[in-house]
């Protein structure tokens, strides 16, 4: 029920704009079968499955628009949802900023669905639980964990007649071991759009010989040190520098793209379009048909996405905006793919070893955690290293350090670069091992 | 896809008719019981089912403009199982008879799936069922009644207070929920409840030569009607050449006025001197110390290692609790959960595993006494009653732990006021309104910086400064503190989207305190260049 066909949804949404009165109407179909197992203290905690479709009705008059949704489909709650959308359109001041609907569009090929993921079972579920908590027990450790896979369709269809749909699967997992004693602690992360890819036990096993070499860390100073960001450390930083590249907060001076006009600057520019801020090497993109993180060739308005190269050779290339923003700045509207931003920071070939090898001193970030905004005008955040901190001496890991607080800007970090390594899938992006000089680390962290 | 059509006796009603007011009580008895029945056919030892219906509406403005108007509503039911000792959930949309026994028997194959790896069987905590009960936020003015234009005119008012009074750019937003849910289990228990809440953030901004600065709201999220934004003079706290702090009510514009005023000040006051300084918090900055000191590292869950996976463990371990001398905090500090104060987010007659609701101390004269859990946690801290704090964001996600109201006792002895606090303060930093938060996975060190920044001198404020965060060690911190106001100046704040768990599930926690001081504290300067 939740996971409908193209056919299907296109028969859904055709009904929901037959009871439509209004100027026009776009509606959204989202359809999810997710399944889950969670784990801790060495056993099974939670696991479960829910099936959901949800549609959102959006109805405009003129300038005034409306949304409201549901999650059933009878034909008196379509009708029900149509009509509360139009009151509520009705009832809404102008907004100067709604766009038209698109007119029909063209999209090429999606490649977003992979059997093996839809056919996950609680079976397989109850395995890659399994995988952590029999070989932590061998090894006196505590092992927990979450694995989640999920099978969604989202379609979207508008009065003007244009239509998309897609149906996707992903799988993502994630481990934390920690020493009995609550001394050491390891993490590992993976996710994929094809299941057949995973190897839980194997990932597992990093989690659990990370929390082994972590226990009784040692203290080092606060202060800069060159450090390697294994790409789950470097990936937060790195989406919200892209998070913060929206168009219209710099054009309007509240971003740190905004450009800031020297005294007598004539015709100045809004933005730092085109100006390079950062390393040559830093690389970032985004492309739906990219093989190991593929995303719909729709954005949430019916827009079609092709790559989109946003930082090339360091120089900002592109700026995300919005229909309107880029229709009231003459720009072009440069959307993302909808469900989520896809980003790609492309980097070398060397693996995450060989960076340490090639390391006279430095230290191994395993991941950051908490993460959060100091300030907007120069990206700075704040936040600790977790499960699995380690000084590297001579091309060697030393002995495990504690953990330590960060006070540092992405803007910064991607002027420091001294090497990019292999990029892999985190998170739903591509993400290469980073070694950055002086990264500010301001106070020490008893956690483990 | 076909209609989707719930059984009454003799009669059929649609869901869409259903669904424009509450369901029936005796309906939701029905389906309830529909899956307790199948469950236990399947072999489970205890059931629960929570039917919800949870409405939300958003109205996001900018400047001069309604953005967006939303309305979403969601209806389903989740169903929890034992079944060998083990866990199992499902949950699904579809409100037929068929359906939710299907969906019950799904959540006990899953329980049996997973119970061969299971080592510790599932142990509740006994609650006697309570039969058939009902329970209502008490609201004034339920604020899905007000017209939407009086609601979108409000918002348009506050920006137009902060564009005329010095911002350049204003976001507001009001976000209403009603959850309708009912909860029966096979203890005997079928209650249902009516819970309201809302909030209405702005985010302020102001661009000058030399950069921008931002100002966010002063309101809390509460547990209450549209009478929480009547503003009334009664629930305004005045600080001496600093800010207005709010109780009960809420002035919206009178905030955005605020605001532009301060923001023009932002962008040419002086950035903070580090060091060492006595810092004396407002209660909207201070709820969210609690929160992230105190709320989070008491949850029992997380000290068990339960959620050592995604938020973390915790520094406050059993053994300190079991020592009953761990010293949390300095003697003045007791610290209380309930999940019945008044106007607050938790506040609710039954949590989601029917347990009723109540208060208890969890730090008491700055000893560490007690944590926050649920029917099968309790029995691990040697208590055999529940604490009532198991939650579910919607009928979608199976319930668990989730943190109560966390509240800092006011001054018992006097009813000192901010302005007193400050008064005593030689060299300080009066700091307002929550900002940047940052703690480590087991809440030992944390990083917070705040809205608004007053230098103290010689007990007065002199200036507003910018670009402060303080650092500390949560049991330093409490342990710092040496003077709390009292009652009078004692404000609920709260968070209303607090993430935990995986999947990811929010919960809305509010945090009551008064105006507190903390001595020697680190203070750092953020200010950087690029």
């Amino acid at each position: 029920m939740s996971i409908v066909t193209e056919k299907e949804a296109k028969k859904i949404l055709t009904k929901v704009l037959s009871f439509s009165k209004a100027d026009e109407c776009e509606c959204n179909l989202n359809g999810q079968l997710t399944g889950n197992i969670r784990y801790a203290r060495n056993t099974v905690t939670t696991a479960g499955e829910v099936s959901d479709l949800t549609l959102a009705v959006q109805s405009t008059y003129g300038k005034k628009v409306g949304v409201a949704t549901i999650n059933e489909f009878d034909d008196a709650s379509i009708e029900k949802v149509v009509r509360r959308a139009e009151e509520l359109a009705k009832l809404a001041p102008d907004n100067p900023e709604q766009m038209p609907n698109l007119k029909p569009q063209k999209y090429s090929k999606m490649n977003t669905y992979f059997d093996s993921t839809a056919k996950i079972t609680p079976e397989y579920r109850a395995k890659a639980a399994d995988d952590g908590i029999t070989p932590s027990k061998k090894n006196k450790l505590v092992a927990s964990g979450f694995l989640t896979d999920s099978h969604t369709i989202s379609a979207i269809m508008n009065s003007n007649g244009l239509f998309a749909y897609n149906v996707a699967t992903n799988v993502s997992f994630s481990a934390t071991i920690r020493t009995e004693d609550g001394k050491g602690s390891g993490w590992v992360t993976r996710d994929y759009s094809d299941v057949s890819k995973m190897n839980t036990a194997k990932a597992s096993k990093i989690a659990i010989d990370k929390s082994i070499a972590s226990a009784d860390a040692k203290e080092l100073e606060p202060g800069k040190y060159t450090v390697i960001l294994e790409p789950a450390a470097g990936v937060g930083l790195l989406g919200r520098l892209f998070n913060n590249m929206g168009q219209r907060s710099a054009d309007e001076g509240r971003s740190f793209l905004s450009y800031k006009a020297k005294d007598g600057e004539k015709n100045p520019p809004k933005n730092k379009l085109g100006e390079k801020m950062f390393d040559e090497r830093v690389n970032i993109y985004s492309d739906p048909h990219h093989p190991e993180v593929p995303t719909p060739t729709f954005a949430g308005d019916g827009a079609p996405v092709e790559k989109t190269h946003w930082i090339k050779n360091g120089k900002i290339q592109t700026l995300q905006n919005s229909r309107y923003w880029a229709d009231k700045t003459g720009t072009k509207y440069n959307p993302t793919a909808t469900g989520g931003n896809q980003w790609l920071m492309s980097g070398g070939d060397e693996s995450l070893e060989e960076m340490i090898k090639n390391t006279r001193r430095g230290i191994l970030v395993t991941r950051l955690w908490y993460i959060r905004q100091i300030d907007p005008q120069t990206l700075l955040y704040t936040g600790l290293t977790r499960d699995g901190t380690f000084y590297i001496e001579n091309g060697k890991i030393k002995y495990p350090v504690k953990n330590f607080r960060f006070n540092e800007s992405p803007i910064v970090m991607l002027n420091n670069i001294e090497a990019l390594g292999k990029p892999v899938r985190i998170n739903g992006n591509m993400v290469p091992p980073m070694k950055i000089r002086d990264f500010t680390f301001s106070s020490l962290s008893d956690a483990v | 896809m076909g209609g989707l059509i719930l059984p009454i006796t003799g009669n059929m009603v649609s869901a869409a008719q259903l669904l424009d007011r509450p369901m029936d009580v005796a309906m939701k008895k029905q389906l309830a019981d529909i899956a307790l029945n199948a469950a236990k056919s399947a072999g489970a030892s205890y059931a629960d089912a929570r039917i919800g219906r949870y409405l939300n509406q958003f109205i996001t403005t900018r400047e001069k403009v309604v953005n967006n108007v939303v309305n979403t509503e969601s209806a389903g039911i989740g169903i929890r199982v034992i079944a060998n000792g083990t866990w199992g959930f499902a949950s699904t949309s579809k409100i037929t008879p068929d359906s939710i026994a299907k969906t019950a028997r799904q959540a006990v194959s899953i329980a049996k799936a997973n119970s061969k790896f299971q080592t510790e069987p599932v142990r509740l905590a006994p609650v006697k069922g309570v039969g058939e009960v009902s329970w209502k936020t008490p609201i004034v003015k339920n604020a899905f009644e007000i017209p939407l234009k009086e609601k979108a005119d409000m918002l348009l008012e506050v920006n137009n207070a902060a564009l005329s009074s010095g911002a350049s750019y204003i976001r507001s937003v009001l976000f209403l929920v009603n959850e309708q849910k009912y909860f029966a289990s096979t203890d005997g228990s079928y209650i249902d409840q009516d819970v309201h809440r809302l909030w209405a953030p702005f985010t302020a901004s102001a661009v000058g030569k030399s950069g921008f600065k931002q100002r966010a709201s002063m309101g809390n999220p509460v547990g209450m009607g549209f009478e929480y934004l009547d503003g009334k003079k009664e629930d305004k706290v005045f600080v001496d050449g600093a800010n207005v702090g709010y109780n009960n009510s809420y002035d919206m514009v009178e905030d955005a006025t605020n605001a532009g005023k301060e923001l023009q000040k932002k962008l040419t006051a002086k950035s903070v001197k580090p060091g060492k300084y006595d810092i004396v918090l407002d209660p909207a900055h201070l709820m969210l110390t609690i929160h992230e000191s105190v709320g989070h590292p008491l949850e029992l869950d997380r000290v068990l290692g339960y959620e050592a996976n995604f938020a973390g463990t915790s520094f406050a371990t059993l053994d300190k609790w079991k020592s009953k001398k761990f010293q949390y905090g300095s003697n003045i500090v007791n610290l209380v959960a309930d999940k019945t104060q008044p106007y607050s987010l938790g506040h609710v007659g039954y949590d989601d595993e029917g347990v009723k609701t109540k208060e208890w101390d969890l730090v008491k004269d700055g000893v560490l006494v007690n944590y926050q859990a649920t029917r099968d946690q309790v029995h691990m801290i040697d208590q055999n009653e529940s604490h009532g704090c198991c939650y579910s964001q919607s009928w979608r996600d199976v319930q668990f732990q989730r943190m109560p109201n966390v509240s800092l006792k006011p001054n018992q002895k006097e009813d000192l006021s901010a302005n007193d606090i400050i008064k005593g303060v030689e060299k300080g930093i009066y700091i307002a309104g929550r900002g940047s938060f940052s703690i480590d996975q087991q809440r030992y060190n944390f990083q917070f910086g705040g809205q608004l920044f007053f230098e103290i001198k010689d007990g007065k404020i002199v200036d507003q400064i910018e670009d402060v965060a303080y650092q500390s060690n949560t049991q330093d911190f409490w342990n710092s503190c040496t003077q709390l106001a009292g009652k009078s100046d004692y404000r609920v704040g709260g968070s209303f989207f607090d993430g935990k768990g995986q999947p990811p599930q929010v919960s809305a926690v509010s945090h009551g305190c008064p105006t507190a001081r903390f001595n020697n504290i680190n203070v750092l300067n953020t200010k950087r260049k690029v």
